[in-house]
């Protein structure tokens, strides 16, 4: 019998969820012996053309990182979705946005200007931009379209699993694997990863009381963080209580916060709104019956960037998706 | 002539600030109709994502009224509030809307005329800053 095949694909992202495929370890072994690769731009050398040639729905299952910034990203994943039976959106930036998704507090203009003009080290006497289309020496020269906003990949494309984080953990992503290759599936549209949040997870949980209050927020850096209590009680922003699990809690074992990067919990919009509110509610818990107008000011403004902060990993995917300008 | 009427949502307590806008009714204040009220139990029901979710779908402004502070008839739900909406109010502006666009406002059962006046002073403020740039894009 013929081996299913696989695509992997890249769209704005860093490569850390090319990383992660290579920290199966000895487990890539398997995968490889178990399927096709068709599709591979970081280690294969297959080209648009290869999958052009393929009949539809071909390719079994897409693994695509990466969220959307470009037509040429655009253009590439419709052509998979075309050759393909499953789409899987691999890691943060496929799923909710991810760190390229900040780019959503600018837009085009705002992001050429300060790229290609306004950054010290740049040298562009002439203001030159990118251009869509240039004719040098007579040659017609096309670039793809930059987008104003960044896209999750599931507006763009028809998304039928998600595989959360930044990147996705190996133990998720062999699941997802073996799964798809038992045919052992959950519902369309789900998220492969467990439905709780991280503090259920948290090996910290147990230091954690039942009501904490924050008198002042610290972050991460003006402080010795106890490598066992809660961050909360600490007064760092954590948004454990807002975000999935899954992860292995990988960050907070190395004494750091959790940024949100699984993105929200089953059955929730919007994970920064959810996280403001958590965050929220236990500033100045303690006495907050004798808080005066400024002082409850002072303290909420101790969060420099609710925005970056909350929607770290989700902007595109939050109910605004952007910053309106 | 083509005036821009701004939609408002309201949230209202059910202890005290619905029973406020009632009264507004009941008493015949002159009252403008731009504001849609939703009764919730409490201030603190008032999800923050039930905000952005209004603004999303096309709200010029939202307005949160509850019960004065030590009043709240779940103790300290309004305690909770100020500092949401303290907090969303700083979030809003990062995302390019306007802090005024969102009120939280005190109202007492026996309040009706101070509710009347909330929404007309308001709808005025929405007014002169013109539709929310949500709806623009
Ligand atoms: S808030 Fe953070 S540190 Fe505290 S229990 Fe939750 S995930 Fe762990
Ligand atoms: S019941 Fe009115 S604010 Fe809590």
């Amino acid at each position: 019998m013929a081996k299913p095949k696989v695509a992997f694909y890249w769209n704005a992202s860093c490569g850390g969820c090319e990383e992660t495929v290579i920290d199966l370890n000895e487990d890539i072994l398997k995968v490889a012996d178990a399927v096709d690769i068709v599709l591979w731009p970081v280690a294969l050398d297959f080209k648009r053309k290869d999958i052009e040639a393929l009949a539809d729905g071909e390719i079994a299952v897409s693994f695509i990182n990466g969220s959307i910034r470009l037509e040429e990203q655009e253009n590439m994943v419709k052509l998979l979705t075309q050759k393909s039976g499953l789409v899987v959106a691999f890691g943060a930036c496929a799923h909710i946005g991810g760190i390229p998704g900040l780019g959503n507090f600018w837009n085009r203009e705002t992001i050429f200007e300060r790229a290609y003009k306004g950054v010290p080290s740049v040298e562009n006497p002439e203001g030159t931009l990118p251009q869509e289309r240039t004719t040098v020496d007579g040659c017609d020269l096309t670039l793809s379209e930059f987008y104003d906003t960044v896209k999750t990949l599931n507006q763009t494309i028809d998304v039928d699993y998600y595989l959360p984080g930044c990147p996705p953990p190996p133990d998720l992503v062999m699941n997802a694997v073996n799964a798809i290759l038992q045919g052992d599936l959950p519902e369309k549209g789900a998220v492969l990863a467990p439905a709780k949040a991280l503090c259920d997870t948290c090996p910290r949980r147990d230091s954690k009381p039942e009501k904490i209050s924050i008198s002042e927020v610290k972050r991460p850096w003006e402080i010795k963080m106890d490598p066992e209590t809660c961050f909360l009680v600490q007064g760092v922003i954590c948004l454990g209580p807002a975000t999935r699990s899954g992860c292995g809690e990988t960050c907070i074992r190395a004494n750091m916060p959790c940024r949100g990067c699984f993105g929200p919990v089953d059955g929730v919009a919007d994970q920064g709104a959810r996280a403001l509110s958590a965050i929220a509610s236990i500033l100045g818990l303690e006495g907050e019956e004798n808080m005066s107008e400024e002082e409850t000011q002072k303290l909420v403004d101790q969060i420099v960037d609710p925005a970056g902060t909350f929607y770290r990993f989700g902007l595109p995917a939050s109910l605004l998706r952007r910053k309106k300008m | 002539m083509n005036q821009f009427e701004p939609k408002i949502l309201g949230f209202c307590c059910n202890w005290c600030s619905y029973a406020g806008a009632d009264l507004a009714g009941t008493s015949r204040m002159q009252q403008v109709p731009n504001v849609r009220i939703i009764r919730v139990m409490c201030s603190g029901r008032v999800d923050p994502t039930f905000i952005i979710k209004a603004f999303e779908a096309g709200a010029d402004g939202v307005l949160i009224a509850g019960c004065h502070p030590g009043d709240c008839h779940y103790i300290g739900g309004n305690y909770k509030t100020i500092r949401r909406i303290s907090l969303l109010h700083n979030m809003l502006e990062q995302l390019g809307i306007e802090k005024e666009r969102l009120r939280l406002e005190w109202v007492s059962a026996s309040e009706g005329a101070k509710f009347a006046g909330i929404v007309n002073n308001f709808t005025e403020r929405l007014k002169e800053l013109g539709a929310s740039p949500v709806k623009a894009q």
